[in-house]
Formats: C-alpha cells, sequence, structure tokens
C-alpha cells in the first residue's frame, strides 16, 4: 500500500514550501521517521521525516519546485502492517492559508529565472514577518454604531478608516504597512483591499516628498544585457524574505548607529579561567556570546524602551526579554531566539545560544524557534570585521553589532597598554530612541563588560 | 432542440425515475386523475396506473406516513405537497420519524417531499411560504431547492435516488417562466453542490431558488452602470450546504451578500454568515450582509406582496453599498 508523503506545514501563516533536496532517491528503501527530503519555507529550513517505512516510490515534486503546504510530494510503498501506524503520524490536514495579497511583482520582474518562471509569478507574497504583538485586538469597524461610541468618543467612521477590514489590516501587517497613510476609496475614506493591494503594487507608501521607497518591487534597468555571460537561478525562500525583510525594516524605521569601544580584558580572564571547567560541567564551550547576551539583556532591563516595538502610534513594552542570535549558514542567514533570556544564567544562556546554532546549521530549528525577538545580537565579528552597521529585526527597535575582538593598543591611565578590546555598534530606531537613550544603553552594556560583573559562571 | 420549461423538466425527471426503477412512485392530492395542481404528474395515471399513481385525501401527515411506511418497506415514494405550505401538517412525521429514523434504527427512509414553495403570484399567506429553515434545522434530511430547469431534472433524480429523505422545494413562481435546452441523456445534480453562474472579482452573491434572476439581473447592472464584476453563486442545496463552495467565493471577494426570499430572522443567510466569520474572517473586506424578506407573514395584497419580497431594486441597494464599503 502506498503512504502520501505532504509538503508539511511548518507554522501558522505559511502557506507553501520550496523542496531543495532529495535525501532519497526513487526506489531507495526508507525507514519511518528517516529524513527523506529538505525544504525551505519563509520561516525555516528543514528536514522532513518519512511518515512510514518502505520505499520511495515515486517522487512528484521535484527539487527546486515550490508547492502549497499538504501537497504530496511523494508516495511511499509500505510492507503490509506499516500502514496504520504511518497514517496516524502524517501531519493533520490543516486548511488554514495565508491569501494572495501581493501581485509578486517582483517574481514577475524576474521571470526569465529557468524552470519555474510562470509559477512564480503567480506566487503569493512571502509571509509576514512576525506581527508587533501575537493578537492584535479584534476590530471594531463593524460594530454597531452606538457600541462604537460609547467611552472612546470615536466615531463608526473613525474606527472604519484606522481598523479597515480583517483581510486589509492582515495584509497590511505582512507588509509593515500603516494603514493610515493610505488615501482610502471606500465608504468613509476606508481603505479596502484594492487600496491596499494597489499601494503595495506600486512599491509601497511613499515618504515625503522624496522618491518612493527603493523597494526590491522595481527594476528600473535590466540587471544583464542580453548576451552578457550570467547564471540566473530561483531565489531561496530564505533568500528571498531576507530580502524583503531587509528593505521592509529600510523603509520601516529611522536607522541610526552608534559605536563603543569595550575593554573585553576582563571577559577574556573570567574565560580562560573557566575554559577547562565550564565545558566539563555543561557540555558546551564558553565563548564570549554568552557574556555579550547576558550584558545586553541586563542593559534591556534598564532601558525597556529598547526592548519594544512600535503598532502605529502606539508603544509596546515587551515583558519577555527574547534575544535573537543572528547565525550565518552557508545558504543564508536565521535569527533563532533565546527565549526569556533574563530567566537563564550565563551557563543556560551558553548552552541555548549553543543548541539554537547548531541546530540552525542542521537544519532542525522549529518555526516557534525563530520567532518572538525583542532584541538582536549580530556577530560581524566571527569573519574578521571591526563594526557594521546592522539592520533592525522588525519589529523590534534596535540590534547590536559585537565586531572582531583583537589586542589593541590603548591608553590606560596614561599610560600605552595592550587590551583586548572590541566595537559594540548599536543600530537603533530613532523614531521610538533618541540618542541619548541608545548611548546610555550600550554604555551599561559597556560597564558590565568592562567591570566583568558576571557573579555566576559555573 | 426544444426548451424545457422549468415544471416540464421536475415531470420528467419523475418520469424517467418511474420507468426506470418500478419502486418510484407517487402520491398526494390530485396527482392522479386532474394530474396535479401545477400538471406535474399530468399523464402518469396511464402511463403508470393507480398503484404508481394515488391520489390521496387532504391529509399531509398520512401521505408523509404513508410513504415513510412504504420507503421502509422497499419503495421509493415521492409525496407531493400540493403547496409545501402544508408540509407543516406533516412536522413530526418528517423531523421525528423519518430524519432521525436512520440514526436511531439505522433504517434509511429513501422518500422524496416535494412541492411549490415560494411567493410573487400573490398567492397569499398559506400559498407562498418558503420553509426550508424547518428542515434545514434538523439533522437527517436533505433539502434541495433548484433554481434552473436543468437543476429541477437533475436534482428530482437525484432526490429520488438518494438513500435518504429528502425536501425538493420547487419554486412555483419559475415553473413557466423558465425554460432552457435540457440534454436528452439521463443525468443527476449531485445534492450539496453549488454552481457558481457568473464570475465576479469585486463582491459576492449567494442565493438560490427564484432570487437567483434577481440576483444576476441585478450583476448585470451592478456591471454595466458601474464596472462591478459580481460573483453569483447558486447554492441548490441547502442542506447539507456546499461550504467549500461558499467559502471560496467569500475568499475570492472579500465581500459577500446573501439574498434569499425566506424571512429574515432564522434565514439560511444568518448561518452563511456565522460560517464566513468562523472560517475565513481574515478574508473579509466588509460586512456578510442580507438582503431577505422581512419577519412578517407574505401579504395577499399584491402592492404590500410585492414590498415584502426580496428584488433586483433592493438587491443593488445593498451590493452597492457594500461595493462601496
Amino acid at each position: 500500500m502506498r503512504v502520501d508523503v505532504i509538503m508539511p506545514q511548518m507554522g501558522e501563516s505559511i502557506a507553501e514550501g520550496t523542496l531543495t533536496r532529495w535525501l532519497k532517491k526513487s526506489g531507495d528503501k526508507v525507514a519511518r521517521d528517516e529524513p527523506i527530503f529538505e525544504i525551505s519555507t519563509d520561516k525555516v529550513d528543514a528536514e522532513i521525516p518519512s511518515p512510514a517505512a518502505g520505499t520511495l516510490a515515486e517522487i512528484k515534486v521535484q527539487e527546486g519546485q515550490t508547492v502549497p503546504i499538504n501537497t504530496v510530494v511523494a508516495q511511499i510503498e509500505t510492507e503490509a502492517g506499516a500502514v496504520a501506524a504511518a497514517g496516524k503520524t502524517a501531519p493533520p490536514a490543516r486548511a488554514e492559508a495565508t491569501p494572495a495579497p501581493a501581485p509578486a511583482r517582483q517574481a514577475a520582474a524576474t521571470s526569465t529565472s529557468p524552470g519555474d518562471g510562470k509559477e512564480r509569478s503567480a506566487r503569493p507574497a512571502p509571509a509576514p514577518p512576525s506581527p508587533v504583538y501575537a493578537a492584535p485586538p479584534a476590530g471594531a469597524w463593524n460594530v454597531p454604531k452606538a457600541a462604537a461610541l460609547i467611552g472612546t468618543g470615536a466615531t463608526v467612521e473613525d474606527l472604519r478608516r484606522v481598523r479597515s477590514s480583517p483581510v486589509v489590516r492582515k495584509i497590511a501587517q505582512e507588509h509593515n504597512i500603516d494603514i493610515s497613510r493610505i488615501p482610502g476609496t471606500g465608504v468613509s475614506g476606508r481603505v479596502t483591499k484594492n487600496d491596499i493591494l494597489k499601494t503595495i503594487e506600486r512599491g509601497g507608501l511613499e515618504r515625503g516628498a522624496t522618491a518612493t521607497a527603493p523597494g526590491a518591487s522595481r527594476a528600473p534597468a535590466p540587471v544583464f544585457a542580453p548576451g552578457e555571460r550570467v547564471t540566473v537561478v530561483p531565489m531561496s525562500a530564505m533568500r528571498r524574505k531576507i530580502a524583503e525583510h531587509m528593505v521592509m525594516s529600510r523603509r520601516t524605521s529611522a536607522h541610526v548607529t552608534t559605536v563603543f569601544e569595550v575593554d573585553m580584558s576582563r571577559v577574556m580572564k573570567l574565560r580562560a579561567e573557566h575554559q577547562q571547567a565550564f565545558p566539563e560541567r555543561h557540555g558546551v564551550k564558553l565563548t564570549p556570546t554568552p557574556f555579550m547576551v547576558k550584558a545586553a539583556v541586563e542593559a534591556l532591563k534598564a532601558f525597556p524602551d529598547l526592548n519594544a516595538a512600535i503598532d502605529g502610534d502606539t508603544i509596546v513594552f515587551k515583558k519577555d526579554i527574547n534575544i535573537g542570535i543572528a547565525v550565518a549558514l552557508d545558504w543564508g542567514l536565521i535569527v533563532p531566539v533565546v527565549k526569556h533570556a533574563d530567566d537563564l544564567s550565563l551557563s543556560g544562556i551558553a548552552k541555548t545560544v549553543t543548541d539554537l546554532a547548531e541546530r540552525a546549521r542542521s537544519k532542525r530549528l522549529t518555526p516557534d524557534e525563530v520567532q518572538g525577538g525583542t532584541f538582536t545580537i549580530t556577530n560581524p565579528g566571527s569573519f574578521g570585521s571591526l563594526f557594521g552597521t546592522p539592520i533592525i529585526n522588525q519589529p523590534q527597535v534596535a540590534i547590536l553589532g559585537v565586531g572582531a575582538i583583537q589586542k589593541r593598543v590603548v591608553v590606560v591611565d596614561d599610560a600605552i597598554a595592550i587590551r583586548p578590546m572590541v566595537y559594540l555598534a548599536l543600530s537603533f530606531d530613532q523614531r521610538l530612541i533618541d540618542g541619548a537613550v541608545a548611548d546610555q544603553f550600550v554604555a551599561h552594556i559597556q560597564a558590565t563588560l568592562q567591570e566583568g560583573k558576571f557573579t555566576e559562571i559555573v | 432542440m426544444a426548451l424545457t420549461t422549468y415544471v416540464e423538466a421536475i415531470k420528467q425527471g419523475i418520469w424517467e425515475e418511474m420507468e426506470r426503477d418500478e419502486r418510484v412512485f407517487i402520491l398526494g392530492e390530485d396527482v392522479g386523475v386532474y394530474g396535479g395542481a401545477f400538471k406535474v404528474t399530468e399523464g402518469m395515471l396511464d402511463r403508470f396506473g393507480e398503484m404508481r399513481v394515488i391520489d390521496t385525501p387532504i391529509s399531509e401527515s398520512a401521505i408523509v406516513g404513508a410513504a415513510i411506511g412504504a420507503a421502509l418497506m422497499g419503495m421509493r415514494p415521492i409525496a407531493e405537497m400540493q403547496f409545501i405550505d402544508f408540509i407543516s401538517c406533516a412536522f413530526d412525521q418528517i423531523t421525528n420519524f423519518a430524519a432521525k429514523n436512520r440514526y436511531r434504527w439505522g433504517a434509511g427512509v429513501p422518500m422524496v417531499i416535494r412541492g411549490p414553495s415560494g411567493g410573487g403570484v400573490h398567492g397569499g399567506p398559506y400559498h407562498s411560504q418558503n420553509p426550508e429553515m424547518y428542515f434545514v434545522h434538523t439533522p437527517g434530511l436533505k433539502v434541495v431547492a433548484p433554481a434552473t430547469a436543468y437543476d429541477a431534472k437533475g436534482l428530482i433524480k437525484a432526490a429520488i435516488r438518494d438513500e435518504d429523505p429528502v425536501i425538493y422545494l420547487e419554486h412555483k413562481y419559475l415553473y413557466r417562466r423558465i425554460k432552457e435546452e435540457i440534454p436528452k441523456e439521463d443525468y443527476i445534480v449531485p445534492i450539496g453542490q453549488a454552481a457558481v453562474r457568473r464570475e465576479g472579482r469585486d463582491l459576492t452573491i449567494l442565493t438560490y431558488g427564484a432570487m437567483l434572476y434577481q440576483a444576476l439581473e441585478a450583476a448585470e447592472t451592478l456591471a454595466r452602470e458601474q464596472g462591478i464584476q459580481t460573483e453569483v453563486v447558486d447554492l441548490r442545496s441547502l442542506l447539507p450546504l456546499d461550504k467549500d463552495a461558499i467559502l471560496k467565493a467569500a475568499k475570492k471577494t472579500g465581500k459577500v451578500l446573501v439574498v434569499h426570499e425566506d424571512t429574515r430572522t432564522g434565514g439560511i443567510a444568518g448561518e452563511i454568515a456565522a460560517i464566513i466569520n468562523e472560517e475565513v474572517f481574515e478574508y473579509l473586506d466588509g460586512p456578510v450582509l442580507r438582503v431577505t424578506a422581512p419577519d412578517t407573514p407574505v401579504p395577499y395584497s399584491p402592492p404590500l406582496e410585492d414590498f415584502f419580497l426580496p428584488n433586483k431594486e433592493k438587491i443593488l441597494k445593498a451590493a452597492r453599498q457594500l461595493a462601496a464599503y
């Protein structure tokens, strides 16, 4: 009997996945739960285990193809008896799907991609970046007049303009668009689905009197000339997602970067002291990263503005401190999140970071583990960079870039000394955070690190 | 090829099923010698004889009760209500017996109860009603309401072949007003499947029965005068509802108007709005609106009945509101 292998749903808002690689060939024997193919979705890359033991009978979806969730990608010929069990383990068929809000202009513009150009041009826009907070309050746009007016002072017309409709709010959130800035053609000037789709099609909202935001959606000049020697390959789901998210972030936030220099002598000394015992006790190496995370957590506690998000005209202060750690991969970049980092000890942070990074590299992260970050740390120093000016991971309001730790000649007490130094570059959203606050925040991190205020290490 | 009227299509469907299957028979008031109040059964007595075309006393409870008994004994009865308004006389037989039999004793009741429903012919409060929701609310029944001659024939055949009780609602306003070419070959229209009658992207109208034509005319006007493209879906079956088709059409346009001739409170529009709200809320770009008859009996006075019934103008007004929302 044959068991269907389906494209699994890797997250609530994910409607499709790209089958990046078959780990088994047609005719291969597979064990139950043995990885048989790799997928790439808007959120994560993952290896997908076989739902049953048997022989990979038929491959229906080829490498590189993008298909909706629950599409049958292959069939496994099982030995009798394995069937019942296999059926049960198949992920439940969830009918949840995201709409196709944006006619994917960018995809159409690159339809010279070999093979799947057509398919891509019909794709919906990638899934939304994580919302500012998980469950926005239910819309009041269709409540009876009297109910709408009680207490709020807002009229039904006001509510219609701000709240719009479920579909418009959903699209707005996915594309991080402020509905109130779109001229609506609906009743009371309400922004309709058509209005917002047209706005996205045009490349987003215009910023003041300057040109439209440099969205990825416009291709003013051909990227390569006819006859030019090029190779054209389709973007991976991850690459498309990063591209969209980065441009969106640039459009959204008023980025400013401030750079501090930190003397890491105490930290390096602490690290040296515990380099032997720490792995024996905790099973992971002691790197400078957990010190950075810990110092950032302490600073976030002192400056909650940095652990916040902007939602329309309101500021959302996050009570949890969840630190995203950018992990470079051979095929891109992913930001797994250390949840409740403020509840973790230094060793707890070290273990969590190591585990997340390892699983990121082996494609075993769950969608939940890359969501919910409230602040991000990126580490360009691991490749030798002194400092960078990182782009904020929306909807967060700041990101800390850690440069390479290098021994440098510095002046200490009017004497020339050699110290391990590092540049910390904080990019922050000046819509919410003033320069003074940002600098005090980094100074707080600096003090923690320089003074080596890490009471418990082992 | 000749055009077939809606009423003729029903007759053809019954006739062909009686030819095909000798277990099929019809019973009701004046269905034999007189040929039925609306001539659905005309000529059947001569062709099939009085054992299969049975004139009954004026007792809907008896008609339905006899039909249930015959169905349990292996027959395929078609019970005609001379006017569907009087189906309420057989309410207990239908809801407490026919509908529950399969669940209670594992014995299905393959029976069709059919009759003329709906207003627009100045029939007054006892000859114009739309009683579908009493039965849509009763698990164990199926309820269908064809709007075209093709569906009238295809659905009566599907209803006769169904293993469970089916309430088949004919719209008397459509009997001789609707004509179309229908295939000579045997076909059925599966119960539980809606049909898209007009494609559109701006707004969806869900409706059934005689209101389909009002909705299509309104859609035509909207397209011509304002360029509003309206999707019109004919539900055809009310129980089971074609949820997939409803949700698909709702997601497509994000704006839904439900139109029915039945009265407002407890009408199928409320149920449909609830389904859409529960399942595709995030796709909505406006409130789900209803155009229905008001909550009163059907008036006898022709001007009052005109006021009472939903029509193209009322649909246009609601559709324009929704399109502009």
